[in-house]
């Protein structure tokens, strides 16, 4: 087990970094450590932990944005934002039940995986919505870039270029956000009985109608039956606005689509599908399954998503209107394999979410660049992590 | 005046050489290099400053610009993109021993996607041009800058250009699926594709916005999205800019996020009746034009609430739209404000930066002192939803002490925008009408954060040259 830093403020982490930096020394970078099972294993004799360094420093609730410390508990953001009727936008998923974590995942793990959940097809990814940010690079400077305002464009973005890093970059010490008003009603269009590629029709007309739809979701009998009372495969249309037009656009919506057997679910059952689906009920995982995710165009998950279940017998749903492909699996390279080909094939990406060690060191956890891509990559880690000591081998072995 | 430094001798001497090989590269017409024909690349939307390029090349393929890069790369030459010359902070402005690589010819669609709502085009195409490509069927693209009928979506990417509809749509970075890219050694790249969330680095949120230091756009993919079924505007006037800015605090506190929710003072209100005569109020000192979506139904129900809402701030006026031909009228003297503007003072400078919100009615009132002190007139209009401050200041740019002072103006409005919380530029770009305020805004050791970033693209500061980073110590 290493040895875990904690610091309290930033110039603690600067300190630590520095320390380090000059000592060539890795560190291993985490929030809470719930993601620690995702990409590769990091080797390091320490950890360098947000875990104390937590606490919203900034909410104005009438310009929309919130600031919190990278170590604050995503729940409690979500609760001072519910206290004014508001949300995070691209609600990130919980995996826990998938990850086996204990603690409660930090805003800071959020941002450093960009991982969002079902409200993504719509309205854009946890970075979409990352308006500031305060880091410590592998030098143990302090940077800034965006800020506390809704718009920004001065100097380069390295808000993007950080979320979704997975601290090989920089540390994240304090993000702001943007956030929305939450909706005053949720209602969920169930169309049932149809396949992967007819459901993903439907979600396609759906997402591409007038009627604002802020999730997507198709589910195979199997993992539709453990977040509802549902007797086969369904897809699900959610509408998310004030009561009148979650009435009218769900109804519209069962008209234009024409589909025989469907259900409206009101706003309690509503709300509670789809906190299923951000907790990753659905996805159906044994004890020792590799869980991988691929994103995909749209139209192109059906038939990934076929290919692993009758191929080698994967099991998975599709979320994003189709293009989020969410599979468990036997932890084995031959699996990781059909993985990779089948995105490939599709012209998408994927990311390993969940293995033993062994196999997340022998396969490429997320695709691999194309050489003139990856000198690109090395020389911006050089930039930012001149010695490499933060995380490194998370994303790319040897980098 | 902003400085423009020396051009690298050795280039300007081998001028000759260097356009000859771009000629055994293009199509004769492509390549432009006689003094005449390159006046119309000398400026951009920034046209007080003017710079005849060495050369102008108009290449039609990815595969073209990569050959024109190899080119610049092997000769040690400065390359500037330019799209439709549209910015309004100089990010297109050449050098004179830069090449500028003009992406107009670059004018295809290249795939549309209704089922994955998503479209493959040129950079060279033009923003509306977009949806024009997808409106027979419903669709959209959204970020809609003022520019959209001349601007392509090349710079819309290289300056991360919003408009009047992100606060409900966001601007472009959040409408963007991929990117074709040519690196300044002449390497063409994908990033990014029609599939959402980049696996690796979010190379494509770094590269939108990085006003072409980093790479040459060439092709684009982004998202579309079904137009609304309708959409309908309200006008409120009000006695103050603080009251006006209260109401902006209410609306958003309701829990509803309008399409568009733009602020006008009084002199942006005058102006633009006289130009439009779209029936605004002239007794008004603030203007707030609010649009929202949906059925006819569902439009009615949202704009009774935010009369509501706007009831409760004693509004000298209100005016619901009860048609689409009256949301135009309402919106036809917002749409022509600078046109306004142009005819009342012979020349402007629109300044672009961003502040909370809520300091709004205290921002105004400052920059209404600096009016003063300045001795010039300024207009103010602000997308109120998401901070986006575009005070434009009046002056005659015959007459350099005014256009002198009307720079000092703008900086000091920039500087005020950093100093209450915001920043420099929301959507223009820093290009190299800000340049020299980035450290007000960022530490030295930031600013060199960024540079070694650009370095990693363009080791040789090749790209673009000279716009974003403060002169003194822009190359590496």
């Amino acid at each position: 087990m290493s040895t875990m830093l904690a610091p309290s403020d930033e110039a603690g982490f600067a300190a630590v970094i520095a320390e380090a930096a000059a000592a060539k020394e890795p560190l291993s970078i985490i929030g809470a450590g719930t993601k620690s099972c995702m990409l590769r294993p990091v080797q390091a004799a320490r950890s360098l932990s947000t875990r104390n360094h937590g606490g919203i420093t900034l909410y104005s609730p009438n310009e929309l944005v919130i600031s919190a410390r990278a170590g604050t508990p995503l729940a409690d953001i979500e609760t001072a934002l519910a206290e004014h009727g508001q949300h995070i936008i691209a609600e990130p998923s919980d995996l826990a039940s998938v990850t086996g974590a204990k603690e409660p995942q930090t805003i800071g793990g959020v941002i450093a995986t960009n991982l969002s959940g079902p409200r993504r097809v719509a309205w854009g990814a946890m970075r979409d919505h990352l308006l500031g940010i305060r880091a410590v690079t592998g030098a143990g400077q302090v940077i800034r870039s965006g800020g506390r305002v809704l718009k920004n464009v001065t100097g380069l973005d390295l808000c993007k270029l950080l979320a979704g890093s997975h601290g090989t970059l920089g540390v994240i010490t304090e993000v702001t956000l943007k956030v929305l008003p939450a909706p005053e009603m949720v209602g969920t269009l169930v169309l049932h009985n149809l396949d992967a590629t007819a459901g993903v029709a439907k979600l396609s007309a759906a997402l591409g109608s007038p009627y604002s739809v802020s999730g997507a979701v198709w589910l195979p009998r199997e993992a539709a039956a453990r977040i509802g009372p549902f007797a086969g495969s369904v897809a699900l249309i959610r509408i998310e606005d004030f009561a009148a037009s979650v009435g009218y656009r769900t109804g519209r919506l069962r008209d234009d689509l024409g589909h025989a057997e469907t259900d409206i679910l009101d706003d309690a059952a509503s709300r509670q599908v789809w906190r299923e689906l951000r907790t990753m009920a659905a996805l159906p995982t044994e004890h020792d399954d590799a869980v991988w995710r691929v994103s995909v165009r749209p139209s192109a998950g059906p038939a990934v998503l076929r290919t692993l279940a009758e191929g080698v017998g994967m099991r998975g749903y599709l979320d994003w209107g189709g293009g989020l492909v969410w599979l468990a699996g036997p932890p084995t390279a031959e699996a990781h394999q059909t993985v990779e080909t089948a995105a490939k094939l599709a012209g998408g990406t994927w990311t390993l979410m969940r293995a033993p060690e062994p196999l997340r060191v022998a396969v490429d956890v997320l695709p691999p660049e194309q050489e003139v891509l990856a000198r690109i990559t090395r020389r911006v880690k050089m930039a930012l992590d001149p010695h490499a000591i933060l995380n490194p081998g998370r994303m790319y072995a040897g980098l | 005046m902003i400085r423009q430094p020396e051009p690298k001798a050795d280039v300007l001497a081998r001028r000759d050489e260097i356009v000859a090989g771009l000629r055994a590269l293009l199509r004769p017409d492509a390549v432009i290099a006689e003094a005449l024909l390159l006046r119309p690349y000398e400026t951009d939307g920034l046209s007080a400053y003017r710079q005849p390029p060495l050369a102008v090349v108009l290449p039609e393929t990815t595969e073209q610009v990569a050959a024109v890069m190899r080119h610049c790369h092997a000769n040690g030459v400065r390359v500037v993109p330019r799209g439709a010359g549209t910015s309004l902070s100089g990010g297109a402005l050449p050098m004179a021993d830069a090449v500028v690589v003009g992406l107009m010819r670059m004018n295809q669609i290249l795939d549309i996607d209704y089922a994955d709502r998503c479209a493959t085009v040129q950079a060279g195409v033009t923003n509306i041009g977009i949806t024009n490509a997808v409106q027979a069927h419903g669709f959209f693209y959204a970020p809609d800058p003022s520019s959209q009928l001349a601007c392509m979506i090349g710079g819309n990417v290289n300056m991360n250009s919003g408009g009047a509809h992100c606060l409900k749509y966001g601007v472009t970075a959040n409408n963007l699926l991929g990117l074709k890219i040519v690196t300044v050694e002449g390497e063409i790249l994908d990033i990014g594709g029609a599939h959402l969330d980049a696996a690796g680095y979010d190379w494509l949120g770094l590269l939108t916005g990085s006003e072409g230091q980093l790479a040459v756009i060439t092709e684009v993919t982004v998202r579309i999205l079904h137009s609304p079924e309708g959409a309908r505007a309200m006008l409120a006037a009000f006695r103050s800019n603080e009251v006006a800015g209260a109401c902006v605090d209410s609306i958003i506190s309701s829990g509803i996020i309008p399409v568009a929710l733009e602020f006008m003072d009084r002199p942006a209100i005058h102006a633009c009746e006289a130009f439009a005569h779209a029936g605004y109020p002239l007794d008004a000192e603030a203007m707030l034009i609010i649009e929202v979506e949906g059925s006819p139904a569902e439009q009615d129900d949202l704009l009774a609430r935010l009369r509501a809402i706007c009831e409760r701030h004693d509004p000298i006026s209100m005016r619901v739209s009860q048609s689409a031909e009256e949301s135009l009228a309402i919106w036809k003297g917002r749409k022509g404000a600078f046109g306004a503007i142009g005819r009342i003072s012979p020349d402007y400078l629109c300044m672009d930066g961003v502040i909370p919100t809520s300091r709004l009615p205290d921002v105004l009132r400052r920059i209404g002192e600096m009016s003063d002190t300045f001795g010039l007139k300024v207009a103010n209009i602000f997308h109120a939803g998401d901070g986006n401050l575009h005070p434009l200041i009046m002056f005659d740019a015959n007459d350099p002490e005014s256009f002198h002072k009307a720079e000092e103006f703008g900086a000091d409005i920039l500087k005020l925008c950093v100093e209450v919380g915001g920043c420099l530029t929301g959507e223009h770009g820093v290009g190299v009408e800000k340049r020299e305020l980035m450290p007000v805004q960022f530490t030295a050791e930031e600013l060199e954060q960024q540079r070694r970033i650009k370095s990693a693209f363009d080791p040789g500061w090749l790209l673009n040259p000279n716009k974003v980073f403060p002169l003194a110590a822009a190359s590496a």
